[in-house]
């Protein structure tokens, strides 16, 4: 029997596909989708006898850290940690991501939080996967307002890390480096080239092999609801009763 | 004589001036929000934040009230609750100037008080409009030839030594020494501030540093300026190891900071009681 699958579920799943090789796996804040996702991979690797590491910034429980909050960024600039999550009011096209606000700095007409530790993380951490839900123009932009951590840096800045995938509610796409552009390689369902097109002011490259996003299997489903939600809740109690009720 | 100086929380109040440059501890880092209502209660003015590396409600509470010149962090949020409303409209009106950081440089500016020297370097950074915006800051060339990569741009950060630096723990024992847990982060606003005033939970009749284990977990008596008792102190934010935050009341004031007059009806309030 098909599950009714949720459009959080679906983002999560898509998310943990990218995590199976890492050893070691950090979320930052206000991060309830990639956090879930990260411990479904931790999950599903603990299944087949490997092991992932995941570090959850606002959590005691999935908190490897004793050395104070300072210990995240040096543990990534060492190169322990293999992917971290950092989203954006604004991405570009080159991957600048805007975590400060709109308008012209400092004299912004709409502020939002800050830029937290992008500003190393997005250095240092290999792979970096963009999250960013909306998918609008204002939110997928020509030119970022403001960088609060650059796409690509110039050859003589250290830079072991950087963008590796994009992830919307309607698209995932991979960071070409070297062209500094973005691929779309796979659509939601119900979207197509076109839609998300004409939803992204930034141009584009499409994969030759372009496909749709996969739903979690039921197994999946099984320990995301079983094992995962309840995980979940400690951290983001909000998000974990919205959708699956716990 | 005691070994350490026992306070009202109104007397820690007492020692934070107009104008001083404050350590505002995160909200998974014990947050004195017992201290932060009298404080905008005694109508403090001018104040200079300095958030490690963030701040929430305490942050935004302090803003709304008109106690704040200035403030450098690298976010000022609700977390799940949204945005920070006061803080975001006092931007977007102009009257608040922000130092825009990331994490780690906040780290590293303290971290620097910390050995007194006066710059910590930094990676990453580079390029971004947040470096671009912070005169304060500088980039040289790497001039070691043994370590990292030649000449490679470097950010210098400066050290920042803070005035006053107040946060809210579970315990202090018999001796003063604050019990901090694994919140690490506090140890470094303290070791870089002049001034440093706790209100804990309770004063335990126990020696922490008879045992290696609590030894460990203890922000030394040596740091601390002076101890206030202050039951729920952190309330609404959670207290690490003691209590979860209130999420409810945190909601709630989410809504209402999103206007002027919902703010201004919350702290009328939560200052009566």
């Amino acid at each position: 029997m098909e599950l009714n699958i949720k459009r959080e579920e679906l983002l999560i799943s898509q998310l943990a596909d990218l995590l199976v090789n890492d050893k070691h796996v950090a979320v930052g804040a206000a991060s309830p989708i990639p956090g879930a996702a990260a411990l479904l991979a931790k999950e599903e690797a603990k299944i087949k006898n490997k092991r992932l590491r995941v570090t959850i910034l606002h959590s005691n429980k999935y908190n490897n850290f004793t050395d104070g909050a300072r210990e995240l960024f040096d543990c990534a600039a060492q190169g322990r940690i293999d992917t971290f999550f950092l989203g954006g009011v604004q991405i570009d096209g080159q991957a600048n991501i805007n975590l400060v606000g709109t308008g012209t700095y400092p004299k912004l007409n709409k502020r939002f939080p800050g830029s937290f530790g992008s500003a190393l993380m997005y250095f240092v951490v290999p792979q970096i996967i963009l999250f960013r839900e909306e998918h609008s123009p204002r939110t997928l932009v020509n030119r970022v307002d403001f960088i609060s951590a650059p796409g690509v840096s110039e050859d003589n800045i250290y830079r072991p890390g950087g963008p590796k995938y994009l992830l919307t509610n309607r698209a995932l796409f991979k960071f070409n480096k070297n062209d500094k552009k973005f691929l779309l390689l796979r659509l939601n369902h119900n979207e197509t080239v076109e839609t998300v097109t004409n939803l992204t002011e930034f141009k584009f490259d499409v994969d030759k092999n372009i496909s749709e996003m996969i739903n979690p299997d039921n197994e999946r489903i099984h320990i995301l609801r079983n094992n995962i939600a309840p995980m979940v809740s400690e951290f983001y109690p909000e998000f974990a009763k919205r959708i699956w009720d716990v | 004589m005691n070994s350490f100086d026992q306070l009202s929380v109104k007397e820690i109040v007492d020692e934070v001036p107009d104008g001083c440059l404050l350590g505002i501890p995160a909200d998974y880092s014990g947050v004195p929000m017992q201290f932060t209502k009298e404080l905008i209660k005694k109508g403090i003015k001018n104040l200079r934040l300095y958030c490690l590396p963030l701040t929430t409600i305490q942050g935004d509470m302090l803003i709304g009230s008109g106690c704040v010149s200035e403030i450098e962090a690298a976010a000022v949020t609700l977390g799940e609750f949204g945005l920070a409303s006061r803080f975001s409209e006092a931007i977007e009106q102009n009257t608040l100037l922000m130092k825009d950081s990331t994490c780690p440089a906040l780290h590293a500016q303290l971290q620097a008080t910390e050995k007194s020297v006066p710059f910590m370097p930094l990676r990453g950074v580079i390029g971004s409009d947040i470096q671009k915006h912070r005169k304060d800051w500088c980039i040289i060339p790497n001039p070691m030839n043994s370590s990292g990569i030649k000449d490679e741009p470097i950010l210098l950060l400066p050290a920042v030594q803070l005035d006053v630096f107040v946060f809210h723990a579970a315990c202090s024992d018999r001796n003063g020494n604050i019990q901090i847990g694994r919140r690490r982060e506090l140890a470094t606003l303290a070791h870089a501030s002049k001034k440093v005033f706790v209100t804990v939970e309770k004063i335990i009749d126990e020696d922490l540093f008879e045992n290696e284990l609590s030894a460990a977990t203890c922000l030394p008596a040596l740091y601390v300026d002076g101890i206030a008792l202050a039951k729920n102190g952190a309330w609404p934010c959670a207290l690490p190891g003691a209590y979860k935050a209130d999420n409810n009341e945190i909601k709630n004031y989410s809504i209402a900071a999103k206007t002027k007059d919902g703010f201004n009806e919350y702290m009328k309030l939560l200052l009566s009681k």
